[in-house]
């Protein structure tokens, strides 16, 4: 009985992974024939009209997982604003998981194609968005990535742009706010030294700092399964610094807290947008965090209307206060449909509807490096793109206050 | 047919195996041509022969040589990271040549890896060893995490823990900067050569294990002291056994490595070792035909199982121990068996005709 039982179960499971199979073959076909050889399709008056598939793709599953799912999160308020205000012009949003791996990601990829996908917001992370950035390269495929920071994601590609600062801008802007602001005289960085976000931060930060004349007195790394900061929270006391530069994520900014707490050593904190969650962390004293600086462009205590109207929805559609990625995300799906409202305007109306990923792909292109445009969001006003795929906007400070990201 | 019939069991085995990649080669080629993948799967290909090499190479040191090894990824990585050194160097040359010198150098640098890990490591047994191998793969991979590589005009400049240590001409690139790993690689790896290469390993591997080097390993998988009294040397068999497996899965690094523009020290951690193992083990320790279908099966099926979302890696776990359950169940596996030989007798009879 037990033995037929499992047979049948492993049956299902196979017949499970063929249908599968089957499925994706057909949605890929469908999805090539149906955008082949169309053109684009003035309506003549200027309006946006169709259905654009933009796909998103990032870690929302494993340890990278938040930044994943709060990009998709705010790039879904987004998607329902747009569709609640009807007028012709439509975005069908699918999100893809890449786990934060190079290899799984262009998988990804590969399924928002198959599904037809006309443009891609992400992904959220640095490597995986390397290595898919190269594939819509080839492919044509117009990407605006959220959250992938390093310069080499729009290095030589033409259709890929940034709306997060690029590394070399977190680093030196932030090592230019500690200078400018007298935050410390003596630095110490603890940084990841097998990580490509934060080693590639240290690095312009460090060159920025000699350049300013900020004494570094203690430069200390760990790697990903690093849980004891012991020793590298030890160094930065002992030489004395009085500002903690951590270029990292959060879950071991947190430890580092931690530690630098049981120690009794209270210098600044001072980190970047990958710092953006630490308030979000189960089991964590938040009042550990008090007092810790963070360069971030989004700040969800800012009292714009945007940003306030951002952030009510999303709390109450998802329970907790919006960070950067959510932001960036919601951004993202409003730059693109400023763009293509840009070229609509010009060009006396655009159906998307039937546009390959390829035409789009060169409008999105000509528009993002037109110099007449710019788009407002909650993580900048005016934001406007180089030739680089580059972002320009202004970086916000925030510090820590009971509990809550506030302005400085 | 009587050809097949006369051949030994052990022949038919490989014949069957390099009938089983030939079906794959053919099959999926053709759907490429004629456009009938979903590009899903069209971006796989590469990397499940990749897997394949992985698995069949793993299963020489985890099946024939009998030895538990947790850091293979750590060989990958080294041939990876070489192919991605060379191939930037070798620019000008046509992309078929710079892949086929690629992958050509992963191998002997892999190998040469696998021969000096292998002097302290299979000095231990058993448990130890599995320990001391998943050691030295971590190692390697922090050692990739220190690396920088350059190249300008009077070539490859290597450092460690700094790129600025490179010391380059201002013409310079940077190839491999650490964490950030290599970005900007040639993408020069093919489906074809992937096959070819598996191919290639299947001949190496089957013909040494049909060998009497082979015999002599598995005699000291056995009965370690009953080979070494039949003047058999154990450390110059595993160490034979490890190394060449080392250097097949530089190979399949570089295979790997020229599919993506780049590439991450990180990706080749302990769980691409366990997952290389658990295609191993799940197609049938020592069963060549069973780790190139698990292998296939398992680094397809995470992407068939997208539609279950968030549930999709549950899902797969599921699988996996079902799959294990059956395949470990004796009374199945004999009914299997009895099966294959009832469609075989009857085959046969059906051939004499």
């Amino acid at each position: 009985m037990k033995k037929k039982l499992l047979s049948l179960i492993l049956t299902g499971a196979m017949v499970m992974a063929m249908a599968g199979c089957g499925n994706s073959g057909a949605t890929g076909s469908t999805g090539n024939t149906g955008n082949a050889g169309t053109t684009a399709t003035a309506t003549g008056d200027g309006a946006l009209t169709g259905t654009l598939k933009l796909g998103v793709i990032g870690p929302l599953t494993g340890g990278a997982a938040i930044y994943g799912n709060a990009v998709v999160n705010g790039a879904q308020i987004a998607v329902d604003e747009i569709n609640a205000l009807g007028g012709g012009f439509q975005i069908e949003l699918q999100a893809q998981d890449d786990e934060h791996d190079a290899e799984k990601s262009v998988n990804a990829y590969h399924q928002l194609q198959d599904w037809g996908v006309q443009a891609i917001a992400g992904t959220v992370t640095t490597t995986p968005c390397i290595a898919v950035s190269a594939e819509a390269n080839s492919d044509r495929v117009f990407m605006l990535t959220p959250s992938a920071s390093a310069t080499t994601v729009t290095e030589g590609k033409d259709n890929v742009f940034q709306l997060c600062f690029a590394d070399p801008n977190q680093g030196s802007a932030s090592a230019q706010y500690i200078f400018d602001n007298k935050l410390a005289t003596k630095v110490a960085i603890i940084y990841n030294n097998a990580d490509a976000y934060s080693t590639g931060i240290y690095q312009t930060f460090k060159a920025k700092a000699e350049e300013l004349g900020l004494e570094i007195v203690s430069e200390t790394t760990f790697t990903d399964d690093t849980t004891d900061f012991s020793v590298q929270v030890g160094d930065a006391q002992s030489n004395g610094a009085d500002l903690v530069f951590l270029p990292i994520y959060y879950t071991p900014a947190s430890l580092i807290l931690k530690q630098a707490d049981s120690i009794g050593y209270e210098p600044k904190f001072f980190g970047v947008d990958g710092m953006d969650g630490i308030l979000t962390i189960e089991g964590f004293d938040t009042s550990l965090a008090e007092g810790v600086m963070l360069l971030t462009p989004f700040s969800a205590d800012a009292t714009d209307d945007l940003t306030k109207n951002f952030v009510e929805k999303f709390t109450e559609k998802f329970g907790e206060v919006p960070s950067q990625f959510a932001a960036d995300g919601y951004d993202c799906a409003y730059a693109i449909k400023a763009a293509l409202e840009f070229y609509a305007a010009k060009n006396g109306g655009l159906d998307v509807t039937d546009l390959s990923a390829e035409e789009l792909c060169e409008i999105l292109i000509s528009v993002f490096t037109d110099a007449d445009f710019s788009a407002d969001g909650v993580t900048g006003l005016g934001m406007v793109w180089d030739t680089n795929g580059q972002v320009n906007k202004e970086p916000k400070a925030v510090v820590i206050k009971d509990g809550v990201y506030v302005g400085m | 047919m009587k050809i097949f019939e006369k051949a030994s069991v052990a022949s038919r085995k490989a014949f069957l195996n390099y009938g089983i990649v030939l079906v794959f080669f053919i099959v999926f080629q053709t759907l490429v041509s004629t456009g009938n993948i979903s590009s899903a799967l069209k971006g796989q290909l590469i990397p499940i022969a990749c897997y394949m090499i992985m698995a069949v190479s793993l299963n020489l040191v985890v099946g024939i040589s009998g030895e538990l090894s947790l850091g293979h990824a750590g060989f990958m990585s080294v041939g990876a990271f070489t192919a991605v050194i060379v191939s930037s160097s070798m620019a000008g040359s046509s992309d078929m040549s710079s892949l086929i010198v690629s992958i050509i150098v992963a191998a002997v640098i892999a190998a040469i890896a696998g021969f000096l890990i292998g002097i302290p490591v299979l000095r231990l047994n058993g448990d130890y060893l599995a320990i001391v191998t998943l050691a030295f793969g971590e190692i390697i991979k922090n050692i990739l995490n220190c690396l920088y590589v350059g190249i300008d005009e009077k070539g490859v400049h290597f450092a460690f823990n700094n790129p600025a240590a490179l010391a380059m001409s201002a013409t310079g690139k940077v190839i491999i900067n650490g964490p950030m790993g290599a970005v900007g690689i040639r993408k020069i790896s093919t489906f074809t050569a992937a096959v070819i290469l598996l191919l290639i390993i299947l001949v190496i591997i089957q013909n040494l294990v049909n060998s009497r080097t082979g015999r002599a390993i598995m005699a000291i998988r056995d009965n370690r002291i009953a080979a070494e009294s039949m003047g058999l040397s154990p450390m110059k068999y595993k160490m034979l056994a490890f190394t060449v497996s080392a250097a097949m899965a530089g190979a399949a690094g570089a295979v790997y490595a020229l599919n993506y523009s780049t590439l991450v020290p990180k990706k080749f951690d302990f769980n691409t070792s366990i997952l290389v193992l658990v295609f191993v083990v799940l197609g049938g320790i020592g069963n060549m035909t069973g780790s190139i279908i698990a292998a296939g099966v398992l680094v397809v099926l995470p992407e068939l199982l997208r539609k279950f979302s968030d549930y999709r890696m549950l899902v797969y776990a599921i699988v996996l121990i079902l799959v294990m359950l059956v395949t470990n169940n004796e009374k199945l596996k004999g009914k299997i068996d009895t099966f294959f030989k009832k469609l075989r007798m009857k085959l046969s009879k059906g051939g004499r005709k």
